[in-house]
């Protein structure tokens, strides 16, 4: 607290002498990154942290737009080849300058990256070819077709080749057969500012494990001179400290508060934004005859009956969850992403009908109901637990006696994954910001071999929507992937293979003298928070 | 060690009249008595005196969430005297069951504990040699660790539940009760009545809890009240940090930290009712457990 | 005593191997920590590739049998989630909890024994008596609750002190500490105070419990009987008698404080270790919760040791070989 009113009235001091806004700004976050290497390990919580430090190829707007970042411009030569022109006169915070050898350097280190918990493979994996035509014109050429490669090269962060180490000239060849690429550091060695060398606006000053870590402004950034002096994040992982801390000055800024909270942040002056995010709460239902946790059936499987599937998606009073669990803080879904994103259709929200659902539920040969299990992890999405809860209430209404199983998000997973529940609530954020991220991922038809369906853990399958997926998938003309994926997920939302709940809306409180716009992905990133008075 | 191992005579006059008549003495003391015959009674009587069950989904309705004290259920008019929660549950009735959780899981934690704590207790004492020196070792070693990280560990294993839960804490406390057990039947097993009972060519086990048992009583009392009121803080204290028991069968500790979230916006009541019915439940307990304690030591007797 | 250091060394040993069995074979049963660390968009192919990276496709023995052989080693394993030594990691949170536990023992021990003392000499008294009141309220409420009130007085409603997080540290003897540092200071009052309260209470009652029982010895009364000041009997006699047991319990809950610190460390965002093993159960970085355990064991059978030395110093009467262990 004092240091803090020091450090403002320093602020005051300075500011009255040069006009350029010297101050720090502190952010509390709601979860820590697990490195400073930005190509260890693929989580959001890493990404929102070292996108300050590292930049890629391309950026992606607060709505999920494909806007040009160290590229300045690219296009398709043809089906698998695409040329990308990269920005002049870019500096890393090293001094060296950005050119096309650090992108391949960077995306050959990817499956060299030891000891990763979640790798980045997943988005160079289908790169076949790099090719540098100059220092700043680079070649791509991929697998298969794939018009999202330029939306997969976001994630992929550009380090410096000088700074970690790599010969004059870096080749590239498919799954870690690259050459010249010297020693290559491993992510301990990241916690070190002399390696840990972007092109962002702000440098790496020091990272302690747990408390903090302190980023300086980087004064020969390519975008002009960043707002702040200095950043300092610190990860404050339960909820009422973190309000706690930003109520009593400690940091400028929160992410996440919890929703109950809000008012009385408002009511304290703080300003407060919120967005919709590309995140879709949703129910899974096992497809399996012999399904677990199910009780009073004899032994069948009622959800494999598309009019119990309707009459529990009629069950559930969506408004009422949004505004009394959400704290209004949610918006009812009737898509798996929220409209105008690409690839969806603007179809209407499923109305609450307990009714009709009682009716469906007799039709069915269920007059009486029965019992189910269901599944939720109660620390991954926001009042996750709560919202489980209310779905299994809405249930028992229509004689579904539900009980609901929740655990942490490790065991969830695991369970989830291991087909323990009959019917599971989970959390899916497109990060292509495009229909066939939860398509793919969610309801197309389980495959090992072709990654199709992977957390698809109710098994659903429907040939003819997969059909239309993968179509859509190898369609490059923008026109007609948006209405094959449109088509593809009404086939699916049509059969109640997937029950939507609603979208969550991500919220930022700070200080009256900040603003933030609100990202549709969730992340906050220090470099997009401005003052508010710029005088 | 600090249990008294004097050798005082054998009262005749009934100890257990001696003891009310001392107890009863100090006031606290007896408010807290009354106390927690109180809150066991509720816990006891729950099904029958809440106003709702709050573990019956059905009876729930969210459109009542977050109601404040005094507010009533538009549509029965039921009135929530201590408010509702998220789920729109009556903050009185979870209370009332969340007791009986709480107090059922201590209880039965606590039953099962001074049963094995004694058995082993008393049959090192009276066998003494490798068996007493092998017990001890284990109990002193258990003992080195705090109960709350074995717990925590053995949850974090097990998973959620009641069951667990009660399983945890019979792990974490039976040590407690052998050691004492073990420190007062070793002191009386030296005295003539044993010997005496053996010449009568008694059986072993008719010695040991016939005769040895009733002896070690009151030091185990004195442990059991302190464990007691520790196992129903420990309890809370796992549910809190998310290992305890579910989620829909919310015991104090867990109500506590479902609220501790809304603690600050003003939604007071979900947290601090269970809050005060969890520490008037502890301080009860722990007041009948400090008399217990000066009464039945006979050191302080004069 | 050198018999006995040996058994009690090798007592220890099993229990810490009996622990790290339990522990390991207990997370690898709960579930795959790649479900939870990978990237939802990731396919099946690469679940499996990272599965088989982190070396979690082998069959139990084999993953446990690799353990120990690194553990003989020297090597504890390497984080599932930081991709670094897990022991390093640990060590790195060590010096902000024993800090926090140490300056929790100082503050618990230098309040309760004198209050302690207070309510023993004068057990009928007001004072005495409101003294064991506050104890039973700091031993009946919960830790948790307690330190969430902590925060709800003074930093929201009073805004003296800062909610959570660790402040401005300096180096002091190679490690971070807070208390050189007015900033650090502040941060380290109120979760401080939230783990001693408990303890104090407990040293209150104790202290007050054989401080009655050495008034009524016949060596005090004879003291009082020869007119000796009354300071002079409490200074002497009862500090003296009262200091084995009280060493014992510091020793004993400096343990217990470490491990206790895990619900003080989560309710005050306090980087250290306690608050390291509640996220690396939540993500099941086993490598981390092994060493942990393992290193908490060490901890605490440490203390014990140096508690039984300590104890023989103070009471010659008392022999380490004696004394079972």
């Amino acid at each position: 607290m004092k240091a803090n009113r020091l450090s403002l009235a320093v602020g005051l001091l300075v500011a009255g002498m040069a006009p350029v806004a010297a101050q720090e700004l502190s952010i509390g976050l709601k979860s820590e990154a697990t490195s400073m290497d930005p190509q260890f390990h693929n989580l959001a919580t890493n990404t929102q942290v070292n996108k300050n430090i590292f930049e890629s190829l391309t950026t992606q707007s607060s709505v999920q737009k494909i806007t040009p970042g160290l590229a300045e411009s690219w296009e398709a030569v043809d089906d698998t080849t695409w040329r990308f022109k990269l920005r002049q006169g870019v500096k890393f915070h090293n001094g060296s300058d950005f050119t096309a050898r650090d992108v391949i350097y960077s995306f050959c280190r990817v499956p060299l990256v030891q000891n990763s918990p979640s790798s980045y493979t997943i988005y160079t994996g289908d790169i076949a070819d790099m090719e540098a035509e100059d220092d700043h014109t680079l070649l791509i050429r991929t697998v298969d077709k794939n018009p999202l490669l330029p939306v997969n090269l976001w994630p992929l962060a550009i380090v410096s080749a000088d700074a970690l180490g790599a010969e004059d000239t870096v080749t590239y060849g498919p799954e870690g057969t690259c050459e010249g690429m010297g020693e290559v550091p491993q992510a301990p060695a990241f916690n070190d500012p002399d390696i840990a060398v972007g092109t962002g606006p702000y440098k790496l000053e020091n990272y302690t494990r747990g408390a903090e870590l302190v980023l300086s402004r980087f004064d020969d950034y390519w975008g002009g001179t960043p707002d702040w002096e200095r950043v300092v994040m610190r990860p404050i992982t339960s909820n009422g400290p973190r309000v706690a801390a930003l109520l009593a000055g400690d940091v400028d800024m929160i992410e996440s508060p919890p929703i109950q909270d809000i008012s009385r942040i408002d009511d304290a002056g703080f300003n407060i934004v919120d967005a919709l995010s590309n995140r879709v709460i949703y129910l899974h239902l096992q497809q399996l005859a012999d399904a677990p946790g199910i009780g009073g059936t004899d032994g069948k499987n009622p959800l494999m009956d598309k009019r119990v599937r309707e009459a529990i998606s009629l069950s559930i009073n969506r408004d009422a969850i949004a505004e009394r669990i959400m704290g209004g803080y949610a918006e009812p879904a009737g898509e798996l992403l929220p409209p105008p994103m690409f690839g969806t259709s603007g179809r209407a929200v499923d109305p609450y009908d307990p009714e009709r659902a009682k009716e469906l539920l007799a039709e069915a040969g269920y007059p009486d109901g029965f019992t189910l299990n269901l599944g939720t992890p109660n620390d991954r999405y926001i009042n996750d637990e709560q919202v489980a809860q209310a779905v299994a209430q809405m249930m028992a209404r229509i004689g579904i006696n539900t009980t609901v199983d929740a655990t942490t998000a490790s065991q969830f997973f695991s369970r989830r994954n291991a087909l323990e529940f009959p019917i599971y609530m989970a959390g899916w954020g497109a990060a292509s910001g495009e229909m066939s991220s939860p398509l793919k991922a969610l309801v197309a038809t389980f495959d090992a071999d072709t990654g199709m369906g992977a957390t698809n853990a109710g098994r659903y399958s429907n040939p003819e929507m997969d059909k239309v997926l993968i179509e859509a998938m190898s369609t490059i003309d923008e026109g007609q992937r948006d209405e094959l994926l449109q088509k593809a997920e009404t086939i699916a939302l049509d059969d109640y293979g997937i029950i939507p709940l609603h979208y969550e809306q991500t919220v930022w409180a700070m200080k009256p003298e900040l603003t933030y716009e609100p990202r549709m992905d969730q992340y906050t990133m220090a470099r997009e928070v401005k003052p508010t008075t710029t005088e | 060690m600090t249990l008294s191992t004097s050798n005082t005579p054998v009262r005749i006059d009934s100890p257990g009249r001696r003891i009310v008549k001392q107890f009863i003495e100090d006031p606290v003391a007896v408010v807290g008595l009354v106390l927690f015959v109180l809150v066991a009674l509720i816990a006891v009587a729950a099904p029958w005196i809440a106003p709702q069950n709050p573990y019956d989904l059905a009876q729930l309705d969210i459109m009542d969430s977050s109601l404040a004290p005094g507010e009533s259920n538009f549509m029965t008019g039921q009135i929530y005297w201590l408010g509702t929660d998220q789920q729109g549950r009556d903050m009185l009735s979870a209370i009332m069951y969340g007791l009986r959780i709480s107090l059922l899981v201590a209880s039965i934690s606590l039953g099962l504990a001074i049963t094995i704590g004694t058995i082993v207790g008393v049959a090192a004492a009276y066998f003494g040699g490798r068996l007493d020196s092998f017990v001890m070792r284990v109990v002193d070693l258990q003992l080195s660790f705090p109960a709350i990280l074995i717990a925590l560990i053995l949850l974090a294993l097990l998973g959620r539940g009641v069951d667990k839960v009660i399983l945890a804490l019979v792990i974490v406390q039976w040590a407690y009760y052998a050691r004492t057990v073990r420190s007062s039947a070793i002191v009386e097993r030296r005295k003539d009545y044993i010997d005496a009972a053996r010449c009568l060519a008694l059986s072993d086990r008719r010695i040991m809890f016939r005769h040895l048992l009733p002896n070690c009583l009151p030091p185990l009392i004195v442990v059991a009240t302190v464990q007691i009121a520790q196992a129903i803080a420990l309890e809370a204290t796992l549910s809190f940090l998310g290992v305890g028991v579910p989620i829909t069968e919310p015991s104090l500790g867990l109500l506590i930290a479902n609220g501790y979230d809304y603690l600050l916006s003003g939604v007071y009541w979900i947290s601090l009712f269970p809050g005060i019915a969890l520490v008037v439940t502890i301080v009860a307990i722990n007041l009948v457990g400090d008399r217990l304690r000066d009464v039945l030591n006979p050191r302080l007797q004069k | 005593m050198i018999v006995y250091l040996v058994r009690r060394l090798g007592q220890s040993i099993l229990a810490i191997i009996a622990m790290a069995v339990l522990v390991f074979a207990g997370v690898y049963f709960i579930g795959n920590p790649v479900d939870v660390l990978i990237n939802p968009e990731a396919t099946q192919a690469e679940i499996l590739a990272t599965t088989q990276r982190l070396g979690l496709d082998k069959p139990l023995y084999e993953q446990f049998g690799i353990f120990i052989w690194n553990a003989l080693h020297g090597d504890l394993g390497t984080s599932f989630v930081y991709g670094r030594p897990a022991l390093e990691i640990i060590l790195e949170r060590l010096p902000a909890t024993m800090e926090l536990a140490v300056v929790a023992l100082i503050l618990s021990v230098g309040i309760g024994i004198p209050l302690g003392i207070w309510a023993g000499l004068r057990p009928n008294s007001l004072s005495g008596k409101t003294i064991m009141g506050g104890s039973i309220l700091g031993f009946s409420l919960p830790n948790f609750w307690q330190g969430m009130l902590l925060i709800l007085i003074f930093a929201v409603l009073l805004g003296w002190l800062p909610a959570g997080g660790r402040g401005e540290t300096r180096a002091f003897l190679g490690m971070q500490v807070s208390f050189l540092t007015w900033d650090g200071l502040s941060h380290l009052l109120l979760p401080a105070i939230n783990l001693a309260l408990f303890k104090m209470s407990l040293i209150i009652r104790l202290t007050r419990a054989n401080t009655r029982e050495v008034c009524l010895q016949d060596y005090v009364k004879f003291a009082r009987a020869k007119g000796l000041a009354g300071r002079r009997i409490v200074l002497v006699h009862v500090l003296k008698n009262i200091m084995i047991p009280v060493v014992t319990i510091i020793g004993l809950e400096l343990g217990s404080m470490i491990a206790f610190a895990i619900v003080t460390e989560t309710v005050f965002a306090w980087p250290g270790m306690g608050k390291l093993l509640i996220d690396s159960i939540n993500l099941l970085d086993r490598p981390v919760i092994v060493a942990y355990l393992m290193l908490t064991v060490l901890i605490i059978v440490s203390i014990n040791l140096m508690v039984d030395v300590i104890y023989s110093l103070l009471d010659p009467r008392i022999r380490l070989s004696e004394m079972k262990g």
